[in-house]
C-alpha cells in the first residue's frame, strides 16, 4: 500500500490533514447534511415497483360486497362491547363461529414496571380472540394474518365488523392455499405481544399468557386494520416497527397498487427515529412476519369510501399474499420513504451518515497527529535535533487517567437506566408525586446531576493528568461516539442521521479553552434529552397543531414515560441506547469541556 | 497411448522454446506473480558466481536454494532452458503414468463393491466406465504442461519447477507402491521447501490403504510399516542434509534456506498470527493468543506506522460483527454479503497490523547495526524502503 508505507507521501498527507482539517470538517457536514436534503429528489429517487415475481403477474377481480352486513357486525360488537365494558369474547366467539371458523381464545395478564399515564392502566389483562380459516385443500403450512387491536380507548368496532364480513366473504371462496387468522386482540399492542408470543413458543417480555390452543403455520404476512367510522377518506398507512424495522417494500407496494386500483387515496407518516411500534404490525417484524398496519382517516375531503372500498383492497391483498411460494424476500427491507410510491435505498442514503461521521473521524486523526506532534511522527529521528519524546510513558499515563472519567459516565448511565424504575416507591413514598411522575422526574434529575460531574471526577483526577489528557480523552471519547453512531445508523437510519446531525457538531468543537459558556450551551441544547424535547416541539409545529412551552414539556415527560415502559413491555432499545451509550459518551465531552 | 503424450510434450516444447527466445522471456521472469525472492533464476545465478569466486553463496542474504540444486546448475548452466522444459516434461510424464496407475485401482475398487452389492440399485448411470476413464491421463498432463502458469513458471526459470517434479514423482511412486522410493522423493521435495512434510501423513495412508492394512491403533503391522516409512523418510532426509554438507563444506545453507534463525520467538508470533488469519475457521480467541504477545513488542512502537487506523479498524470491525450477524440472522434484513464483508475488512486489518510489526522489527534489527541517524551519501537524510 503506497500511500500508507512510503514516507514521503505520509508526511504530505499528515501535512494535509492537520492544516486543511477545519475546513474538510465544515465542508464534509455540509455534504452530509445537503446529501439527505436531497434525497428528496429525483436521481436518488426511484419508482416502486414489485419484485416479487408471484404477486405481480396475475390480476383479480374483487368481489366483497358485504358493506351492510360489516355494519351490522360492527353495530353489535359496539353494543356488546359498551355493555360489558371489555371486549366482548362471547359474542365474538358465536359470532366467529357462525361465519364458519375455527375459534380459540387466549388470556393473558402483566404487571407494567410502573403505572403507564397516557392509558391509564398497571396491572393489565385481558383476552384475544381468534378465529382460523383453514384453507380447503393444503396442508396449513403457512397462513396470514388480519389482526384488529381493540384498545381501552380506541373503539376499533367498525374495524371488526369488517373483519367479520371479510371473514364470511372468505370462507365461501375455494381458492385459498394459506390459512388465515383472524385475530381480534384487547389492549392494542400488549395484546398482540402476547398472542404473538404464544404463537411462536417464546417469552422475551415477561407477559403471562395461557398457551393457544390452535395454530396454523408459520406466518407470511400480517395486515393490521384501525378504523374509527365507517366512511374514510383516506388510508394512512405506518410502516416502521420496533426500533426502526421495516417491512418488505413489497408488501407496500402490493397495497399501493390496490388503494390505485380502486381509487382510495393512500397516505403515509414517517417516525421511525423513535423506534416505537406504530402499530401492531411493529410487533410482527420481530419474527420475520411482514406486516402493515392501515388507518381509515375520516377528514373533512369531498370524496368519502364506504366499508365496501377498504374490503375490497384488503380482500385483493389477502389474494395476491395467497400466491406467495416464499417469504417475501425480493424487494428492499431499508429504505426511506419520502412519498408512498418513492423510496431510496441503502447504497444511496448512507453516504449521508457516512460524511457526518467522517467529521468525527478527521477530527479523531487530528488529535492523534497532534499527541504525536515530535517531528510528525515517530519514524523520523533524524528531522528534530532533540530527542523524540518517549511517547510510551505519556501514552500510559494518559491512558491512565482515562479511566476515571470513562468508569464514571458509564456508571451515571448505568445509573440512568436501573434507578428510576427500582427507586418509583422510595421516590413516591418520600415526595408528593405518582410512581408514574417520580419514575421520569427521578429519570431527569440523574441526568441533570451529570452535568455536575466534571468536578468530582477532577478531583479524583487532578493530581496525575497531564496538560494534553483531555486530547487523549476527546480522542477516546470520538471514536466512542462514531462506533455508537454507526451501529445505530445501520439499524434505524433516521434514529442515526438525527442523532448524528446534531451531536456531530458539539462533539467536534468541545475544547477545554476558548469561550467556555458558549461550547457548553452548545453542548447542552444537542444532548440527547434536549434533542428529544426539540423533536417533540418540531413534530407537532409540523402536525399544524403547536403547543405552547408548558403543554411541549408536558408531552415530553409522557414520551419519556411511554420510551421506558416500551422497552420493558416489547423491548424497545431507545432508552437503554441513550441512557447506556450516548448519554455517557455525552458525559465524556462534557469532561472533556471542564477540563481544567 | 504413448503417441499422444509425445505429440503433447512435442507442441509444450514447442511452446516453450518460442517464448525462450522471444523477448518476453525477460519480462516474464521480473513478474512477481511468477517469481518469489526463494526461486527466482537471478538468485540462482548469483549464488553460482558466488560459489565460482570462491566464497560461500549464502553470505549476503540472497541465495535461498538448496546446495544440491547449486550443484545441479553447476554443471549444467549452459543447458539451463533445456533442463527446465525437461523437468516440466518429467512432471507431465510422471503425472501420466500416477494418474493411470490411479485410475485402474479407482475401477477395481469400483467392480468389487458392485460385485459385493453395496451400491444401490437404480445408479447405473453413475458407474464410471474404462472408456471415459482412458482419456484422463492424457487430460491430466495436458493440463499442466499446457497450462499458462506452468509455462509461464517455466520460461521464467523459477525453481518452483523442479520442486513440482519431485512432488509429482513422490505421486507417482507413492501410487504405484514403493515406499522407498516415495520417502526419497518426499525427503527431496521436503529439503526444499519445508511444506511438502505435510504430505506425508497422506502418502502414509495411501500406502497402508494399498496393502490392505487397516489403520487401527491396535494393528501391529500398521504401526511396523509406518514406523519403516518414517524411517526411511528421516533417513533420506538425513542423507540429503549431511551431503549438502559436504558439497559446502559449512552449515550456512541451513539459516539461509530455511531462514530467520536469530529471533525464533518472533517467527513464532508472526506464524501464529498467519495461521490465526488464514484458518478455516477463526474465531477472536485465536486473534488474543497473539494479541498476548504485543507487550513483548513494546521496543518497536515507535515504528508502527499506522497503529492509530488498524486499531480502528479492529475496534469498528469487532462492533459491527454482532450488529450485522443480528440483521442477518434475526432480522432478515441483511444477507450474508453485510458479515463477510466486516470479516474481510477485520482480516485486512489484521494483515496490515502484521506486516506493520514485521517492517518495524526489521527495521529496528537494521538501526541497531548502521545507526539510528542515516545520511545517504549526499548529507541528505535516508529513508528506509522496505522491498
Amino acid at each position: 500500500m503506497g500511500l500508507l508505507s512510503d514516507p514521503v507521501r505520509r508526511r504530505a498527507l499528515a501535512r494535509l490533514v492537520l492544516r486543511l482539517n477545519a475546513p474538510l470538517c465544515v465542508l464534509s457536514y455540509v455534504a452530509g447534511i445537503a446529501w439527505f436534503l436531497a434525497l428528496a429528489f429525483p436521481p436518488l429517487t426511484q419508482r416502486t415497483y414489485m419484485s416479487e415475481n408471484a404477486m405481480g403477474s396475475t390480476m383479480v377481480e374483487e368481489q366483497f360486497a358485504g358493506g351492510d352486513r360489516a355494519r351490522s357486525f360492527a353495530r353489535d360488537f359496539a353494543a356488546h362491547r359498551r355493555k360489558s365494558g371489555a371486549l366482548p369474547v362471547a359474542w365474538l366467539e358465536r359470532t366467529m363461529r357462525s361465519v364458519g371458523l375455527e375459534v380459540y381464545t387466549q388470556s393473558f395478564s402483566r404487571k407494567l414496571p410502573f403505572p403507564d399515564e397516557t392509558h391509564e392502566r398497571y396491572m393489565v389483562s385481558g383476552t384475544n380472540v381468534y378465529g382460523i380459516l383453514r384453507a380447503p385443500r393444503a396442508a396449513s403450512t403457512e397462513s396470514l394474518v388480519l389482526t384488529v387491536p381493540c384498545g381501552p380507548d380506541s373503539t376499533n368496532s367498525q374495524a371488526v365488523g369488517l373483519l367479520l364480513a371479510l371473514a364470511a366473504h372468505f370462507r365461501g371462496q375455494i381458492y385459498w392455499a394459506k390459512d388465515i387468522i383472524f385475530l381480534v386482540t384487547e389492549q392494542d399492542l400488549l395484546g398482540t405481544e402476547a398472542w404473538l408470543e404464544a404463537y411462536h413458543d417464546v417469552n422475551i417480555t415477561g407477559m403471562q399468557s395461557s398457551p393457544l390452543q390452535g395454530r396454523a403455520g408459520a406466518i407470511q404476512a400480517a395486515v393490521a386494520l384501525e378504523l374509527s367510522s365507517d366512511v374514510v377518506t383516506s388510508l394512512d398507512v405506518a410502516v416502521e416497527g420496533l426500533n426502526g424495522q421495516l417491512p418488505n417494500l413489497d408488501l407496500l407496494n402490493l397495497f399501493q397498487t390496490f388503494c390505485q386500483k380502486g381509487g382510495l387515496l393512500c397516505t403515509l407518516q414517517g417516525k421511525q427515529a423513535s423506534g416505537r411500534p406504530h402499530g401492531p404490525h411493529g410487533l410482527f417484524l420481530r419474527y420475520r412476519v411482514e406486516a402493515l398496519t392501515i388507518r381509515g382517516i375520516n377528514s373533512f375531503r369531498q370524496y368519502k369510501y364506504d366499508l365496501v372500498a377498504v374490503g375490497k383492497a384488503l380482500e385483493g391483498v389477502f389474494r395476491k399474499l395467497n400466491h406467495l411460494l416464499e417469504r417475501l424476500h425480493q424487494s428492499f427491507f431499508f429504505y426511506l420513504l419520502p412519498a408512498l410510491s418513492r423510496f431510496v435505498s441503502i447504497g444511496l442514503y448512507m453516504p449521508a451518515v457516512g460524511f457526518l461521521l467522517l467529521v468525527l473521524g478527521l477530527k479523531a486523526l487530528e488529535l492523534w497527529m497532534q499527541l504525536h506532534e515530535a517531528g510528525v511522527g515517530p519514524e523520523e529521528p533524524g528531522g528534530t535535533s532533540g530527542p523524540s519524546p518517549p511517547l510510551l510513558p505519556t501514552q500510559t499515563v494518559g491512558l491512565a487517567s482515562l479511566v476515571a472519567p470513562l468508569l464514571i459516565s458509564q456508571a451515571t448511565g448505568l445509573a440512568l437506566y436501573i434507578l428510576p424504575v427500582l427507586g418509583q416507591h422510595v421516590a413516591a413514598q418520600h415526595f408528593p408525586v405518582a410512581e408514574a411522575e417520580a419514575v421520569v422526574l427521578t429519570l431527569l434529575a440523574i441526568y441533570a446531576a451529570g452535568l455536575a460531574l466534571p468536578h468530582s471526577t477532577q478531583r479524583v483526577v487532578s493530581t496525575q493528568a497531564p496538560d494534553r489528557g483531555w486530547m487523549v480523552l476527546k480522542l477516546v471519547a470520538l471514536i466512542y461516539l462514531v462506533l455508537q453512531l454507526a451501529c445505530i445508523a445501520l439499524t434505524n437510519f433516521s434514529l442515526g442521521f438525527l442523532l448524528a446531525a446534531t451531536m456531530v457538531p458539539a462533539a467536534a468543537l468541545t475544547k477545554p479553552c476558548g469561550p467556555r459558556p458558549l461550547w457548553a450551551a452548545l453542548l447542552v441544547l444537542t444532548s440527547p434529552a434536549a434533542t428529544l424535547l426539540g423533536g417533540l416541539f418540531v413534530w407537532r409545529e409540523l402536525q399544524e397543531a403547536p403547543v405552547s412551552l408548558a403543554e411541549g414539556w408536558q408531552l415530553f415527560l409522557a414520551a419519556l414515560a411511554q420510551g421506558m415502559l416500551e422497552h420493558h413491555t416489547y423491548g424497545a432499545l431507545l432508552f437503554p441506547l441513550l441512557a447506556l451509550g450516548l448519554y455517557p459518551c455525552w458525559l465524556l465531552f462534557w469532561n472533556v469541556l471542564f477540563w481544567k | 497411448m504413448a503417441a499422444p503424450l509425445a505429440l503433447v510434450v512435442v507442441v509444450a516444447v514447442t511452446v516453450r522454446a518460442a517464448l525462450f527466445r522471444s523477448s518476453l522471456a525477460e519480462f516474464i521472469s521480473e513478474r512477481v506473480e511468477v517469481v518469489s525472492p526463494l526461486n527466482s533464476w537471478k538468485r540462482v545465478v548469483e549464488g553460482l558466481s558466488l560459489l565460482d569466486l570462491g566464497v560461500s553463496p549464502y553470505s549476503g542474504a540472497v541465495f535461498h536454494e538448496t546446495p544440491l540444486i547449486i550443484y545441479l546448475f553447476h554443471f549444467l548452466i549452459d543447458y539451463a532452458e533445456l533442463v527446465f522444459m525437461i523437468t516440466d516434461a518429467l512432471t507431465a510424464i510422471a503425472l501420466y503414468f500416477a494418474i493411470q496407475d490411479f485410475n485402474k485401482v479407482v475401477f477395481k475398487k469400483q467392480k468389487l463393491l458392485l460385485e459385493l452389492d453395496q451400491y444401490a440399485p437404480d445408479v447405473a448411470e453413475l458407474i464410471r466406465t474404462p472408456m471415459e476413464m482412458r482419456s484422463i491421463p492424457l487430460k491430466v498432463a495436458l493440463f499442466y504442461l499446457l497450462n499458462p502458469y506452468t509455462v509461464l513458471s517455466c520460461v521464467a526459470k523459477s525453481t518452483c519447477a523442479i520442486n513440482n517434479t519431485l512432488i509429482a514423482f513422490f505421486i507417482l511412486t507413492t501410487i504405484k507402491g514403493s515406499a522407498f522410493l516415495s520417502a526419497i522423493f518426499l525427503a527431496l521435495a521436503t529439503y526444499q521447501s519445508l511444506y511438502p512434510l505435510t504430505l506425508f501423513v497422506p502418502g502414509l495412508l495411501y500406502l497402508l490403504q494399498r496393502q490392505y492394512i487397516p489403520v487401527k491403533v491396535k494393528s501391529k503391522a500398521f504401526w511396523i510399516f509406518s514406523w519403516e516409512y518414517a524411517m526411511m523418510y528421516v533417513g533420506s532426509l538425513v542423507v540429503i542434509i549431511c551431503l549438502s554438507f559436504f558439497l559446502l563444506s559449512s552449515w550456512d545453507f541451513i539459516p539461509a534456506v530455511y531462514g530467520f534463525m536469530d529471533h525464533p520467538i518472533f517467527f513464532m508470533f508472526i506464524q501464529i498470527a498467519i495461521i490465526s488469519i488464514f484458518k478455516s475457521y477463526p474465531t477472536v480467541g485465536d486473534v488474543a493468543l497473539y494479541m498476548a504477545f504485543f507487550p513483548v513488542w513494546n521496543h518497536l512502537y515507535r515504528f508502527l506506522r499506522n497503529i492509530f487506523v488498524l486499531v480502528c479498524i479492529i475496534i469498528v470491525c469487532s462492533l459491527l460483527f454482532p450488529v450485522l450477524w443480528h440483521l442477518w440472522i434475526y432480522a432478515g434484513s441483511a444477507n450474508s454479503n453485510f458479515f463477510y464483508a466486516i470479516t474481510l475488512t477485520f482480516n485486512v486489518g489484521q494483515i496490515l497490523l502484521i506486516s506493520d510489526y514485521f517492517y518495524a522489527f526489521l527495521r529496528r534489527e537494521y538501526y541497531l547495526t548502521h545507526g539510528l541517524y542515516l545520511t545517504a551519501k549526499d548529507g541528505t537524510e535516508a529513508m528506509l524502503v522496505l522491498k
